[in-house]
């Protein structure tokens, strides 16, 4: 439905030095995985009873779901808004969101006590409506899978007349050929449907995650809990989705030595002021209205969490995006995309683990050495599934000189 | 469960509304919801505790699944040094606290599960493995469970434990009313029936109610004016009477607005019928076939100009 004629296959030697140092990465943080799964919870982690959530909640899901954002609303740009201009940039986002979930999942996994019960939402029998965890599951679930739907149409794209297996399997190069193709047919048609049904489902669990604390309004630090806190994090997520497709951006061209696409995210970081604008005046709107401006200067960690992570990596960034040189300078703009991204990160950490105040903590809750390996080992991971899966499919555009050779 | 004041402010309560109700924390004063109206409840009179733990002791015996103790620990009076908490190997703990007014005679509480009326283990719980019986029990099936932990992060009391070092099969852990043991019998549970000094009564918790606050009117000067758990949260089946204020025992200082009724009022404005999605979904289309612009190329005619390029 959408023009990607420029975006090709990566040629890239895959085996890098920052690729080994990733592996390298990815096999700390797997043996630290599998020693949680062997020896349980307990001794991997520093969860409690007081503290049942911690590094991987705050991480790997809640702000792994944050920061796919660049999913959606990149898609409701190009696709919905029709701005042409963004197409170049849909593919690296999709599948930036397509892994960033499948890793949520994945993350889950190492999380869940009963891991092996993980599709159990799924059972009509067990549905609990007024669970907001329910929600989320079903929502990130069904979002996952339209998220792989929308990517099929790049495999399509790379296979089809290319289809060539080896040997006896010949014998289905044609079928798969056909197959391919029909598929191509009917995704063209419908595709509609699922990049609508994207943007929802993503309102509704980004919106949600932010709701699951709210059942905890005796434990939770005031600055951290308000019933708007569902609309923060959609605001947050809104806002985060563009910073995380120019971070991204910028790290795959340098890692493949292209050009930065200035020409697309300049015109891009225009809206994350509008966007983070909207966060900042509801966070500072509710804070007003309930008062909590009070806890400010406390110098609690909760505090000074939140002006970290609201004062510093949220409001900073959106006053230096307000300037067109910084918003035009591959430098600055880098700068300012990270420190929003981090600045997510830090408010789903606070509100999943450092503004939770248990009434009977005994000591507070610090990640072990053990969960931050493996966090960092599942980031890594999904870093080199996106090479593998760029230099095999069409995703990046393919940089201009190469597009004026061919 | 059908709780009509439940239902009231969900229909009170737009998102907009909700923001309003954050505020009042007044509107669950009252007696609990209808349909649990006849559960039952206990009243611990913590004066009357001595701390002799034969409530720890009936806990262990009872539950089998909970690892052995020996009968004879349960004399050791050295626990009550530091403050315990029940844990995935103990339902219920008694906790020793200084008398301000007579140091000789210092406060002994027994902590357990409050089976709150609107619990929020219930409506956090993903998989509705955690139950609220209407004889007042929450129940817990460990086949459900996914082991999420949820219910942790939401219980006001802190009250499930984990098997954390358990790898394979880990259980949510918590006091279970003695449901199947006793009260679905009708017979009160084993900590309350084991008690020497009956400091724990069982009953339907409306009467529970009225016998507490003759006790109060009566004894003025043996209890303080107030009854936990009558209100908080929207009301708890353990409710307990106290000679010291609530915060000087551990018990958290709580509204009286249940945590399920913060949440549940979104999530079923944002799902009502599924209204607002398929809203959501209509207006995207909308914009979509509105915003496309006029004389765009189909995808077979830039196919072709590229190839004519």
């Amino acid at each position: 439905m959408s023009s990607h004629e420029n975006a090709a296959p990566v040629k890239i030697r895959f085996f890098t030095t920052g690729v080994k140092v990733l592996i390298a990465f990815m096999i700390t943080g797997l043996s630290f995985g599998l020693y949680r799964m062997v020896f349980g919870l307990g001794s991997a982690t520093n969860l409690t009873d007081q503290y049942p959530w911690g590094l991987w909640i705050g991480v790997d899901v809640a702000s792994g779901v944050a920061l796919a954002a660049g999913g959606f609303t990149t898609a409701f740009l190009a696709h919905i808004f029709h701005r042409e201009h963004f197409h170049a940039i849909v593919r690296p986002a999709l599948l930036t969101a397509m892994l960033g979930y499948t890793f949520v999942g994945i993350g889950l996994m190492f999380d869940l006590g009963r891991w092996y019960n993980i599709w159990h939402p799924m059972l009509p029998m067990m549905w609990q409506g007024n669970s907001v965890l329910f929600e989320v599951g079903m929502c990130v679930m069904v979002y996952l899978t339209v998220l792989y739907i929308e990517f099929l149409p790049v495999v399509t794209e790379r296979f089809i007349g290319q289809v060539n297996l080896p040997g006896m399997l010949s014998f289905f190069n044609e079928p798969i050929d056909r197959l391919l193709s029909f598929l191509d047919n009917i995704l063209g048609k419908v595709m509609f449907v699922f990049v609508i049904a994207g943007v929802v489902l993503s309102c509704l669990h980004q919106s949600s995650l932010g709701t699951l604390m709210v059942i905890s309004p005796y434990k939770m630090h005031p600055l951290y809990w308000s019933l708007l806190s569902p609309l923060f994090f959609l605001a947050s997520a809104i806002a985060v989705g563009y910073p995380m497709v120019i971070f991204e951006s910028m790290i795959a061209s340098k890692s493949f030595g292209h050009k930065s696409e200035m020409h697309i995210l300049t015109p891009l970081a225009k809206f994350i002021p509008y966007l983070l604008g909207i966060y900042i005046v509801l966070k500072i709107g509710d804070m007003i209205y309930r008062g909590t401006y009070v806890y400010l200067f406390e110098g609690s960690i909760q505090s000074r969490m939140f002006w970290l992570e609201f004062g510093i990596l949220t409001v900073l960034p959106f006053l230096m995006l307000l300037s067109s040189r910084v918003r035009s300078s591959a430098g600055w703009l880098f700068s300012a995309a990270t420190m929003y991204i981090l600045g997510v990160l830090l408010n789903r950490c606070a509100v999943f683990f450092v503004a939770y105040q248990p009434p009977f903590a005994e000591k507070a809750y610090f990640p072990t050495i053990g969960e931050l390996a493996l966090t960092i080992g599942l980031i890594a991971t999904l870093m080199l599934v996106y090479r593998a899966i760029v230099s095999i499919l069409p995703v990046i555009p393919a940089p201009e000189k190469e597009a004026v050779r061919e | 469960m059908g709780i009509n004041r439940r239902d009231f402010i969900k229909q009170l309560a737009g998102i907009g509304g909700v923001a309003l109700l954050g505020k009042d924390v007044n509107v669950w004063a009252g007696e609990p919801a209808t349909s649990l109206h006849d559960s039952f409840g206990v009243i611990v009179d913590t004066t009357l505790c001595v701390g002799c733990r034969s409530c720890e002791k009936a806990c262990n015996q009872i539950n089998q699944d909970l690892p052995r103790k020996a009968p004879q620990s349960y004399k050791d009076n050295s626990v009550f040094e530091k403050r315990r908490r029940m844990a995935a190997d103990s339902y219920t703990v008694v906790n020793r606290y200084n008398n301000p007014e007579d140091s000789d005679k210092p406060v002994y509480v027994k902590f357990q599960c409050m089976h709150c009326t609107d619990p929020a283990c219930v409506s956090a719980c993903i998989v509705g493995a955690l139950t609220k019986e209407s004889n007042g029990a929450i129940r817990y099936d460990p086949w459900k469970c996914i082991g999420c932990r949820y219910c942790m992060a939401a219980c006001p009391f802190q009250v499930p434990a984990y098997e954390y070092n358990n790898a394979m099969t880990p259980q949510v852990r918590k006091c279970t009313f003695c449901f199947e043991q006793r009260t679905s019998k009708g017979k009160a549970p084993a900590c309350v029936q084991a008690c020497p000094m009956e400091v724990m009564t069982f009953g339907k918790r409306r009467e529970l109610i009225k016998i507490a606050k003759r006790r109060i009117e009566k004894h003025p000067d043996r209890y303080i004016p107030h009854l936990y758990g009558e209100h908080e949260l929207g009301g708890t089946s353990w409710m307990y009477l106290s000679s010291l204020p609530f915060e000087k025992i551990d018990f958290p200082k709580l509204g009286y607005v249940s945590p399920p009724s913060y949440t549940e009022p979104i999530q079923h404005t944002i799902f009502k019928h599924f209204i607002p999605p398929l809203t959501l979904f209509a207006v995207l289309g909308g914009l979509m076939w509105f915003l496309k612009p006029k004389g765009v190329k189909s995808e077979s005619v830039l196919e072709e100009e590229n190839s004519e390029k």
